[in-house]
């Protein structure tokens, strides 16, 4: 390993500008004539519009759907067998299916001005009964959101690997189990500006996205324009985590407005609008039951399972990537020879769920390793030991588990004893036994789960969604003076990847990474890519800026070669050079002699020259399977329902890390995501489906304070299947923390009669769990 | 969100104030740190006229210790007693309770009088306040009047403020050496306006006390005579002789159903009693 090349720890490049307040976002961009755009929004989860009245003063300000001319709602299609297709108005019209649906657009000097003609637009609606509970929304005689779907439900699936065979096991375990929902919350919200290039005929779409080139697609179908009309521009982004990898009526809207008026036209999303009008995730509904022997071995798990799909089907991800993912990656890293699952994706009046860090990993990782930890208790036996006694083995890889998925490499077992032993569990457990002098309760939770990551054609071409992707590319261009650029159609916010790309490069090419630009984020400047999701970048792209280094190290040797006056098989790469038998030759020379002295070049030269565009797969494109092994400790005050996290150690396996800092930082934000779901975040709707928080003031995010010092510890099994053994970790950190908090919580509650089901995991819950608890034995006494 | 136009001004004295406040026509709103208005403005939930910058009024900004009575001018901020930059008669309380409210930037900001004039039954010092026996001063083009602050907030986010009139500042009564004091609040998270809030300042040796349960939905609920709490008798061993159940039954008299509320108020008193009697030797914020 070379101190800049694949596994060196760098601090990140991107940090310079961006920890120096210098970073370009969409918020930051000035055009001249540039005006703000406010939204009317709907007040009503559901209601028929009878009409809207705007003041005579603002009609050329205000744009409804009547305007909207030839412009096509977004249509998020699955190939999915039975799924039902929402078409998302970009401007409401007849009816609106949730708060903060849009209805009219208002353009201003500013957005102050904007927001005062949008507050002089009046919606006459109608009001409906608002489906605002994902379970009563499958009865019948539930209102209906779609109602030419004749029921509320988007998607059903069902897997049923020989349930019918763990049914006479002697534990069985059955609980209900459920996620809140939750709202995105990245620091930077969306936002868009669009101007029109009249030379270029273009429409330029300044816009916070994870994915440009997906982006122009749905641009291009819901505005009739050819694709060479649009140019994505994705600066800086302050943070995506899932949310800037969907089209937004919003951009749609903006797009034509621009068209429309002529002038630049901006949009930035306040945090209200954020909250309670768009970064929906996460609500999940499981009843679940394993099976298991006495010794905790599984038999099977049958599950039901709902997910609150919301009004609208996202693009690019549609409604059903959530629940039907949920039938697929339940069983995690467990080997067990039955299974059931059946879901439903179901409609609602609230926003759309989006695919948020883990999308459905994070639900299922709760609901499976609390029914473990269930299953443990109900067997007199330790948690760890229900795990071990089910966990895929390193001798069974490569495995193909119950719902076939492929797991490529690990030692999950190993991970496991790992965590166990960082954490010290007999320490804590003898701890817990001489119990806390200030009253609370300690408690040791374990959560072990895999992360498929980087999958691609064969895993998406299943989903039928309007995006799935193919061979990445990347485009490597030596500068006359030796400097290098990547090229990538991917995007980089928060990942690290103008290091961690450039870390590739150099170990391919050796061009030192401080001279190495990554070009991201411009559909001009880069080639096609369904872009930054599903931890896909460091696999797919990493593979194909390898790809292209390499044949332009080959092309390098050529050149080279002849100006050492060898043949290129006697020469070799090293450090940046052509070393020959006689000499050699740096690669500053080769571009040199490339760009501005082509009279020294052979006439056989490859005339593709010094910039190359490669595409890559891995050898295999299902996957790579990155794990790790949580295991929290706790103290909790059963009085306040106060929960203290004491201790916090993740074991992980990403294969290959290409950079160990960047894999540490993305550990370290997705414990504080997963912290937020355990314990704090939740957006709530009453029965008329209206969002209960507007400000995070209601919406609870952890802070510093709320977020532990967790211990990490790497191993390295590399993915047999990737260009450098790596593997995708962007979104495990996420993953874990509910699962391995609540379960600590349940073994610190235990011995009071206490099991948390619920995530987040508040203080409210806790204590009227214990207060329900300790009532229970008195009522008990009282009976008898 | 960005709020509707208003006209801002910042008077320079205190008469220029009262003048302005008296003759002002429309919906006039005061600011001085703008922590709680600040937002208000933005998400459009108030859309004054007017607002009026009061921390030109250099009294405003002024404390000073009379007799046995600390003076803190209405905007003093939460940072300024934190940070020890006023004096101080209560041996740390305040210091404490300011430490503790939200985070620091909005200390930096936020001022005791603009707290106590927006009066959010979560605030700390709505209860800090009234357990300390403090009392305030109101002043108009009219005259000055001075109410004790349990008489001034009369509900959530409502206050005993006559029109014309504003808040000058705050006395907080000196804690004789001998006094218990204790004040723990209960917040989901670190910053995070609290869901429950105790306070009590004890005197064991004269057996009298006064005890606050506060973040309700309405006012404080304050104890003026605190010896119910303690079975009829404040002396040295107040600690043992704390009766949850006499709190309990006060909060379900003053209307609050919610066993589970009820339960998390009187845990979180019965923690201030504790502490006050077993005050911790550092000055660091109590939240539980």
């Amino acid at each position: 390993m070379s101190a800049e090349g694949v596994g060196a720890r760098l601090p990140r490049k991107e940090d310079e500008r961006l920890m120096r307040g210098r970073g370009l976002f969409v918020g930051d961009i000035r055009l001249p004539g540039m005006r703000d755009v406010a939204f009317v929004r709907s007040p009503l989860a559901h209601a028929r519009i009878r009409g809207i009245r705007v003041p005579e003063a603002f009609r050329d300000r205000v744009f409804t759907a009547a305007d909207l001319d030839g412009v096509q709602p977004i249509r998020a299609v699955s190939g999915l067998p039975g799924f039902k297709v929402s078409e998302q108005p970009v401007l409401a019209s007849g009816k609106v299916r949730q708060v903060g649906e849009l209805v009219a657009m208002c353009v201003g000097e500013t957005r102050a001005e904007a927001e005062d003609v949008a507050a002089s637009v009046v919606l006459d609606l109608e009001e409906l009964p608002a489906v605002h509970d994902m379970l009563a929304a499958r009865e019948p005689g539930s209102a209906l959101v779609h109602e030419h779907w004749g029921d509320n439900v988007f998607l059903e699936t069902l897997v049923d690997v020989d349930i019918a065979s763990a049914f006479d096991a002697p534990i069985k375990v059955s609980r209900t189990i459920s996620t809140g929902r939750q709202c995105m919350a990245p620091i930077e919200g969306r936002g868009t500006v669009v101007q029109l290039d009249h030379r270029l005929d273009q429409l330029v779409v300044h816009t916070a996205s994870q994915m440009p080139h997906i982006v122009r697609n749905g641009l291009s179908e819901c505005l009739g324009l050819e694709q060479g009309r649009i140019r994505i521009v994705s600066p800086d982004v302050g943070g995506g985590f899932g949310y800037k990898a969907i089209l937004l009526a919003e951009d749609v809207a903006l797009c034509w407005l621009a068209l429309r008026c002529g002038h630049p036209v901006r949009w930035l999303e306040d945090r209200r609008e954020h909250l309670t009008a768009n970064a929906n995730c996460r609500e999940h509904h499981y009843r679940i039951t394993a099976y298991a022997e006495r010794d905790g071995t599984l038999r099977g798990i049958d599950c039901e399972a709902v997910v609150d799909s919301g009004a609208y089907s996202a693009y690019p991800f549609s409604a059903c990537l959530e629940a039907a993912q949920v039938a697929s990656i339940l069983p995690g890293p467990y080997d067990f020879p039955a299974y059931r699952c059946r879901t439903w994706s179901v409609a609602t009046n609230k926003c759309p769920i989006l695919p948020y860090r883990g999308v459905a990993r994070t639900g299922v990782c709760f609901a499976l390793e609390l029914v473990l930890d269930a299953v443990a208790r109900e067997a007199g036996i330790a948690p760890e030991v229900v795990r071990e006694k089910n966990l895929v083995r390193p001798a069974q890889m490569p495995f193909e588990n119950i719902t076939k998925k492929h797991f490529d490499s690990g030692d999950y077992p190993r991970a496991l004893a790992r965590a166990l032993a960082a954490i010290d569990a007999e320490a804590v457990r003898a701890r817990q036994r001489g119990g806390e002098p200030d009253g609370r309760r300690i408690g040791l939770g374990l959560a072990v789960y895999c992360e498929q990551a980087a999958h691609g054609t064969s895993v998406y071409s299943g989903w039928g969604i309007p995006m799935v992707p193919g061979h990445e590319q990347a485009s490597a261009r030596l500068t006359p003076d030796g400097g290098l650029e990547l090229r990538i159609g991917a995007h980089s916010h928060g990942q690290g990847l103008e290091t961690t790309l450039a870390q590739v490069a150099h170990e391919i090419l050796g061009v030192p990474v401080a001279r190495t630009r990554l070009v991201h984020g411009d559909t001009a400047m880069s080639p096609y890519s369904t872009g930054s999701w599903g931890s896909r970048v460091m696999v797919m792209a990493g593979g194909a800026v390898a790809a292209a280094c390499e044949t332009l190290r080959a092309r390098a040797i050529r050149i080279g070669a002849h100006l050492l006056q060898a043949r290129p098989d006697e020469c070799r790469f090293e450090a940046g050079h052509v070393v020959g038998p006689s000499g050699d030759v740096p690669l500053e020379a080769i571009a040199r002699t490339w760009y501005r002295r082509p009279q020294d070049l052979a006439p056989d030269v490859d005339p593709g020259g010094l910039d190359v565009t490669a595409g890559y797969k891995p050898v295999r494109d299902s996957g790579t399977f990155s794990y790790a092994a949580h295991a929290a400790v706790v103290a909790v005050d059963p009085d306040l329902g106060a929960v203290e996290i004491l201790d916090y150690v993740i074991v992980e396996d990403g294969g290959t890390l290409v950079n160990p800092l960047v894999v540490d930082g993305q550990i370290y934000g997705g414990l504080a995501q997963g912290v937020g779901t355990a314990l704090y975040e939740e957006m709530r709707f009453d029965a008329r489906g209206q969002p209960l928080a507007s400000t995070l003031a209601d919406y609870l995010l952890p802070g510093a304070a709320e977020v532990p010092m967790a211990r990490i510890d790497h191993m390295v099994t590399p993915s047999p299947y990737t260009r450098f053994g790596q593997k995708g970790i962007g979104e495990g950190g996420a993953i874990a923390p509910p699962a391995a908090l609540a379960n600590a919580i349940n073994d610190a509650l235990a011995g009071l009669g206490v099991e948390m089901l619920h995530s987040p995991v508040t203080p409210r819950r806790i204590v009227e769990a214990v207060l329900a608890a300790r009532a229970a034995p008195a009522r008990a006494r009282a009976a008898a | 969100m960005k709020p509707a136009a208003f006209a801002w001004e910042r008077p320079a004295s205190l008469d220029a104030l009262l003048d302005r406040v008296a003759q002002a026509e429309g919906h006039v709103k005061l600011i001085a740190g703008g922590q709680s208005l600040g937002p208000m403005l933005a998400l459009r939930l108030v859309e004054p006229d007017l607002v009026l910058d009061i921390t030109g009024v250099p009294e405003l900004r002024q404390a000073r210790v009379e007799g046995d009575v600390l003076v803190l001018g209405a905007c003093v901020t939460h940072a300024d007693i934190e940070d020890g930059r006023v004096p101080d008669l209560t041996g740390g309380a305040l210091q404490r309770v300011a430490a503790a409210i939200a985070y620091r930037p909005v200390r930096n900001r936020g001022t005791i009088g603009g707290s106590l004039v927006h009066a959010d039954p979560a605030a700390d010092w709505v209860s800090a306040l009234i357990a300390l026996g403090a009392e305030i001063d109101l002043a108009s083009r009219e005259g000055r009047r001075r109410l004790p602050v349990e008489r001034f907030v009369t509900g959530a986010l409502d206050v005993a403020l006559r029109p014309g009139e504003i808040l000058l500042g705050v006395r907080v009564p000196a804690r004789p050496a001998g006094t218990a004091w204790g004040y723990v609040k209960h917040c989901a998270k670190i910053g995070e306006f609290a869901h429950a809030i105790g306070a009590v300042r004890l005197d064991p040796a004269a057996g009298t006390g006064r005890a606050v349960i506060g973040a309700l939905e309405g006012p404080p609920l304050l104890f003026a005579d605190a010896r119910p709490l303690f079975g009829g008798r404040i002396g040295p061993d107040f600690a043992a002789r704390f009766d949850g159940q006499a709190a309990d039954a006060a909060l379900l008299s003053a209307g609050l159903a919610d066993a589970v509320a009820r339960h998390v108020h009187v845990t979180v008193l019965a923690r201030a009693v504790a502490q006050a009697a077993a005050p911790s030797p550092l000055p660091l914020p109590e939240a539980a």
